[in-house]
């Protein structure tokens, strides 16, 4: 209703822009809000207001069954203290959950290895795909083949690969003598969070080497050109050139993967699924709205979440500046 | 609420104004969505045909996971946002309580045909006087065994868990020594999920140790029996049992046993259909007895399962919905399914039914296990049965892959059920 009804005025003012005396900035700021208003719109429907709707639903009371019947209870899902008849005090709700600070452990814990090894695995295959070598156009094209295929087929795939009796990769371990007896991957506790590790790395790398390649081709051809007319080694190089020329790229890959690795969902799900072992933020959050019929717990559990990625994502920025200031004073 | 009654009124009247303009019947397409285990598509098919021929409708079923907790996850959400592309949902046992306002109390439709089931079937689908499901066939596990092993190496089938981990641990190291390098003694449902409290409800049952939850609400799980119980299955892993039992759902553990790769299974009756096909391994050398007891207890226990048809109030094609969900829970669509896929019948007289005996031999046979059938806490528990049993299957997952001892989990598990029962449950 509201666009109908500004529609006319959009008319209007560009129609007879200059008539009105509106300068050419002026004229191009309104055609700028134009063209930003679908977006904004569109992006206050898909994401600001299921948003809002997630942070009211965890301060009420709401359950699957009744989605319209919640009863505001401030932050009882959080933290609520409550002091029985007894004396004694009970805590309750999320931030005293050790199902739930289990969850961010394994979520920090996967992130932060998962990142670091695509990080660094990705700059390697990328460097590789930046030298010149016949046939260029088809390995760069190959390489993005597990980033293209949908995480929950790959996962499916992963898991019979992994699976301890008729999975292929135990029997290649045992005929090479790796291992002596067939291992559960997925199933001990020692090694699901390795397994799931493995899977996301063969997956994203390819994301990261694309992202880091990108910035590699930034770089000008001129600067390495000097370097070896002075006979600089290609380890300094790589240091002292490459690495800050590519840096810009690389600080945006790796809040990508950050971002994405957070809220790691299907992978978990998929190969292993109700492990403690493994268990993410988003796994559990889920557990709680959908099977538990703990909606507003689990809608708690999902505005944590979202607090944690924004601590994440400013801290990263935040430290990325500071660092980046002080390489611009050296 | 109020929404909800709008709708339920809004259905009703619908089918009323229907039914004052006398408009005949149109073939409408109903949607039903079901687990699928094996080769549940196609049986569907053959086993629908007869009521699409007479009701000119057709049937279109949506495959889901095969983890009931997957499929319970997705049907909820669907039912919550008042999906009207659904027509039937085929619903678990344990689901009734839980999902009750969502599906068409069948109580009027079903008037003739539910005395003839099974009461305690009826009983588990009926929510304050609601019929919310009809059964269409029930599920009790067994023990399978492989006659030719056991023949070969001059033992019977156990009647208790101890002599099932000898006999298991004898064989097994036998039939290595012999070059089978991937046989395995037992195989069982060892993930973390529904299927893992099935398993451990029955060990902790058949030692004596209660079920979990009894009926009247109390918690009873933290006793020394069941604590025995833990242990004895705990000892399972990596012995008779491969280390990743601890992942295996019902699928992985048919594989490991079809191939021939499992002297003992414990498995819902599907298995047996299956494991006498053409392209199995073990055709013809296996049978099934009631599974073990244990801890000096003389009475096994088996977890009952079982899946019902539910209606769900959002169809738009109720009529038809309710004549298909009578068709699948009669005489007919049971005899059917009990022939083709060994599913047990909730009609009692089909338990003594001549083609069933002679093509299905292991179905009368499963009367006994039946009758010591055990049920989840589903009822004591309601809304909050699912949370309950996932705390179970953890405690338990944790016993199995080491993570603290029986005993200790056990303790805390207790602790965390009372926290979820608060007042009442």
């Amino acid at each position: 209703m509201s666009e109908a009804r500004l529609g006319p005025t959009r008319g209007l003012t560009t129609g007879s822009g200059a008539a009105q005396g509106l300068t050419l900035p002026q004229q191009r700021q309104r055609a700028a809000f134009w063209f930003l208003a679908p977006m904004v719109f569109a992006l206050f429907c898909v994401a600001a207001w299921p948003l809002a709707r997630t942070i009211w639903f965890s301060l009420t009371d709401t359950t699957l069954s009744s989605l319209y019947g919640g009863r505001f209870i401030g932050f009882d899902n959080y933290l609520s203290i409550r002091t029985l008849e007894s004396g004694r005090v009970v805590y309750r709700g999320t931030l005293v959950d050790p199902a739930w600070w289990n969850a961010v452990w394994n979520t920090v814990r996967f992130s932060v290895i998962s990142v670091s090894i695509e990080t660094v695995l990705g700059l390697i295959v990328a460097l590789v795909l930046n030298a010149e070598f016949r046939g260029r156009g088809w390995v760069r094209a190959a390489i993005l083949i597990p980033w293209a295929i949908p995480t929950i087929v790959s996962a499916k795939m992963w898991a019979w690969m992994l699976n301890d009796q008729y999975g292929m990769i135990n029997d290649v371990l045992l005929r090479i003598g790796a291992i002596e007896q067939k291992v559960a991957w997925t199933a001990s506790a020692d090694t699901a969070m390795a397994a799931v590790l493995l899977v996301d790395v063969w997956k994203t790398t390819p994301f990261m080497a694309l992202l880091i390649l990108a910035g590699l081709q930034m770089v000008p051809r001129d600067i390495y050109e000097a370097a070896r007319i002075d006979g600089v080694h290609p380890v300094k190089v790589f240091f002292k050139v490459t690495l800050p020329m590519i840096r810009p790229a690389l600080m945006v890959a790796v809040i990508f993967r950050m971002l994405d690795a957070l809220r790691i969902f299907d992978l978990v799900y998929v190969l292993t699924p109700n492990s403690q072992a493994t268990k993410t933020m988003s796994v559990i959050a889920r557990e709680n709205l959908i099977d538990f019929d703990k909606f507003a717990y689990g809608s708690a559990q999902s505005t944590l979440l979202f607090a944690i990625l924004a601590v994440f994502v400013s801290l990263y920025i935040w430290l990325g500046k500071v660092d980046l200031a002080g390489d611009r004073q050296k | 609420m109020s929404i909800m009654t709008g709708r339920a009124l809004r259905s009703v009247a619908l089918g009323a104004l229907l039914a004052s303009f006398g408009l005949p019947a149109m073939a409408v397409e109903i949607t039903y969505v079901s687990g699928a285990v094996g080769n549940a598509v196609e049986n569907f098919k053959a086993l629908v045909k007869p009521w699409e021929e007479a009701t000119g409708n057709t049937v279109t079923m949506v495959p889901m996971p095969a983890s009931t907790t997957d499929q319970f996850g997705q049907y909820r959400l669907w039912l919550a946002a008042g999906n009207a592309d659904v027509d039937l949902y085929q619903t678990d046992v344990i689901w009734a309580p839980q999902l009750a306002d969502q599906f068409v109390d069948l109580t009027e439709a079903a008037k003739d045909l539910m005395p003839l089931h099974f009461p305690s079937i009826v009983e588990s689908q009926t929510v304050d006087g609601k019929l919310v499901a009809l059964p269409i066939f029930t599920d009790a596990p067994a023990l399978y065994y492989r006659t030719d092993l056991l023949e070969k190496y001059g033992k019977t089938p156990p009647k208790t868990w101890e002599e099932l981990s000898a006999i298991a641990q004898e064989i097994q190291d036998g039939e290595r020594a012999a070059g089978s390098a991937d046989l395995w003694g037992f195989v069982w449902q060892g993930n973390a999920y529904e299927g893992l409290t099935c398993n451990a409800l029955e060990w902790i049952k058949s030692f004596g140790g209660g079920q979990i939850v009894e009926p009247d609400g109390t918690i009873s799980v933290n006793n020394p029996k069941a604590v025995e119980a833990l242990e004895l299955a705990k000892s399972w892993v990596g012995t008779i049992s491969p280390g990743g039992v601890l992942a295996y759902q019902e699928e992985e553990a048919r594989g490991v046993w079809q191939t021939g790769n499992a002297v003992f299974m414990r498995n819902w009756p599907y298995a047996f259909g299956l494991g006498n096909g053409d392209d199995s391994a073990v055709k013809g050398k296996f049978d099934v007895v009631p599974l073990p007891t244990g801890g000096g207890n003389d009475t096994s226990a088996a977890t009952l399962g079982g899946w019902n048809v539910a209606v769900s109030k959002y169809s738009k094609n109720q009529e038809a919905a309710i004549s298909l969900a009578l068709y699948l829970a009669g005489p007919e669509a049971q005899k059917q399914r009990a022939l083709n896929e060994a599913n047990l019948p909730t009609i009692v007289s089909l338990y003594d039914d001549a083609d069933i005996a002679a093509a299905q031999p292991i179905i009368p046979r499963w009367k006994e296990v039946f009758l010591q059938a055990v049920p989840r806490p589903s009822a004591p528990t309601k809304g909050k049965y699912n949370e309950a049993s996932s705390k179970f299957w953890s405690a338990v997952h944790q016993t199995l892959s080491g993570s603290g001892s029986a005993a200790e989990n056990l303790e805390i598990l207790e602790l965390d059920l009372t926290d979820l029962k608060g007042g009442a449950w």
